[in-house]
């Protein structure tokens, strides 16, 4: 699949940001580590909104047409695209409604704050889900049809917003060990099922150049492709990327989203010196960046088999 | 009613006429125009709706070439349509037509991700997802001859290798095609249940091209040739 930006960084930053609001709800509802106070708070969920519209922003570039891009939220019914957009829309109001909130009253933890931060975190984690379905229910791209890539979705915004939100305690220098235990674990976890995932689509399956053809008990190759230079089809579905490569971007991938978030904290927890907070934040989203990058490079479509690939 | 295209593997030779024809229809039909990008330049592309692959079947010396034309196969379970986020991308429910209505798509593409045909492209002039519509505009026009009224590929095939009706009925010329030829659907595994069904090449009984019984003709040419070589 063509690794197109505006869809990369619109599940990597929507994703982010709907997990601040979730670890904002959760630290706000149990107190850990004695709550966020409503300074952080609001830096928390002004973050979150960035985040968000970061990522529905760039999603709009996307569109070839945009003028028609209210439309999108009609189809609720059928499409998970459609749900994305009502969901993310519909995370907006209690977000600001909680930032208001909290601006006037302060009241990060009364009942008022947390019916609406729960409501803004529950919103924002059916968002992922939807997202992570948008490319779930896709039966012609074998990477993508599988229960693993929403999960995904959840372990890595979850992840971002740990991090984010445990680095922004240490920063402004308040007690954080127990922010940094959860977004260490959260990390852990998703780079665990991310190499779930990896190992899953690496099997061999899916539909070959005979089941596409309909010559299934004879080798078959393609003589012409029937055009002389690109297509739509060989533009958008086309991208590929030798294995080696890919296992090195793969190793980089795992440095910069886990390994340098987690020692980071770590080192930043013990010494208390703020310049580490900020290297974790910086290195989990560029690396979680380049997961969804390869997430596309990776996504082999079926229309390929009529393009010469013998199995996708 | 459920229309669709039945195409004759055996007697597709390949000429891409198919193609052009549809090209030249629908550039002027409901969903015109279907863009090129710069035809006259050093890579030119453009929206097709139909477009012809070429396959080897088979190892030498048992091979075969087979050509392969494809457009949108009308699914019965058309992806397309479930996932599109605005509405657009439509199946028709009286004769199964998928279309895209140009005034609504936003061009997002993933109605092209969930095809696994290849058969929506994306215009990025009009910035709208474009693909087959089985010639609508042509097959329902009263003022086009009756016999007439059929998909410009379909018309202008001279091997005869496309055929159009309805695969609901079991008694129409497609549906007698497909149970007689056994035609079958492209990647069945998928479900898609496709419109669209594709007649293998018959068996022929291969020509034997060694021990050739000598007719007098030939005779008669080898002693003139032996006459002439001295």
């Amino acid at each position: 699949m063509h690794p197109a930006l505006a869809v990369i960084f619109l599940t990597l930053f929507s994703g982010g940001g709907f997990g601040i609001m979730a670890l904002t709800a959760i630290i706000n509802d149990f107190q850990i580590d004695g709550g966020l106070n409503p300074l952080q708070t609001m830096i928390a969920v002004i973050l979150s909104l960035v985040f968000v519209s970061i990522g529905m922003l760039s999603s709009t570039a996307h569109l070839a047409n945009p003028k028609n891009a209210w439309r999108a939220f009609t189809r609720w019914r059928t499409s998970w695209l459609a749900r994305e957009g009502v969901f993310a829309v519909l995370y907006y109001p209690f977000a600001f409604a909680y930032l208001v909130w909290v601006f006037f009253t302060a009241g990060t933890q009364d009942v008022v704050g947390l019916i609406l931060v729960n409501l803004a975190g529950l919103i924002g984690l059916i968002t992922i889900f939807c997202q992570g379905m948008i490319y779930a229910v896709l039966r012609t791209i074998r990477q993508w049809n599988t229960a693993l890539v929403p999960a995904n979705f959840y372990a890595m915004g979850l992840a971002i917003g740990a991090t984010i939100l445990a680095a922004e305690r240490m920063i402004m220098g308040q007690p954080a060990l127990t922010l940094v235990g959860i977004a260490l674990a959260l990390l852990a976890a998703s780079a665990v099922l991310k190499g779930i995932y990896y190992f899953w689509i690496s099997r061999p399956g899916g539909p070959s150049i005979r089941t596409a053809t309909g010559f299934n008990r004879s080798t078959v190759r393609i003589l012409e492709q029937g055009h002389t230079f690109g297509t739509f089809l060989t533009e958008e579905f086309g991208h590929t990327i030798p294995d080696a490569k890919a296992r090195s971007i793969k190793l980089m991938m795992y440095i910069f989203a886990f390994i340098i978030p987690i020692a980071a904290l770590v080192i930043g927890i013990l010494t208390t010196q703020v310049a580490f907070a900020w290297i974790a934040v910086f290195s989990v989203v560029f690396g979680i960046g380049v997961e969804r990058w390869l997430f596309f490079v990776e996504a082999q479509h079926v229309v390929n088999l009529y393009h010469g690939r013998q199995q996708c | 009613m459920r229309l669709g295209l039945v195409i004759d593997l055996d007697t597709c030779v390949g000429c891409h006429a198919c193609a052009v024809a549809c090209k030249e229809w629908n550039t002027s039909g409901t969903t015109a125009p279907l863009t090129d990008y710069n035809p006259y330049g050093a890579k030119p592309s453009g929206v097709w709706f139909n477009r012809i692959r070429h396959f080897e079947i088979g190892d030498y010396p048992y091979n075969k070439t087979v050509n392969f034309p494809m457009s949108c196969m009308h699914c019965e379970n058309a992806e397309c349509v479930t996932v599109c986020p605005t509405g657009a991308s439509y199946k028709r429910a009286e004769d199964g037509i998928v279309l895209v209505d140009q005034n609504k798509c936003m061009g997002c593409n993933y109605c092209s991700w969930a095809c696994p045909y290849g058969a929506r492209e994306l215009d990025r002039v009009s910035g709208t997802m474009k693909k087959c519509t089985l010639c609508i505009d042509r097959i329902y026009d009263m003022e086009v001859p009756e016999e007439e009224r059929q998909p410009a590929c379909v018309m202008t095939c001279p091997a005869h290798a496309r055929m159009f009706g309805d695969i609901d009925d079991p008694e129409s010329p497609v549906s007698r095609a497909v149970r007689d030829r056994g035609g079958y659907q492209l990647m069945p595994e998928l479900n898609y249940n496709p419109t669209n069904h594709y007649l293998p090449p018959r068996v022929h009984a291969p020509i034997p091209t060694e021990e050739l019984k000598k007719k007098a003709v030939r005779k008669v040419k080898e002693w003139v040739n032996r006459v002439v070589e001295r």
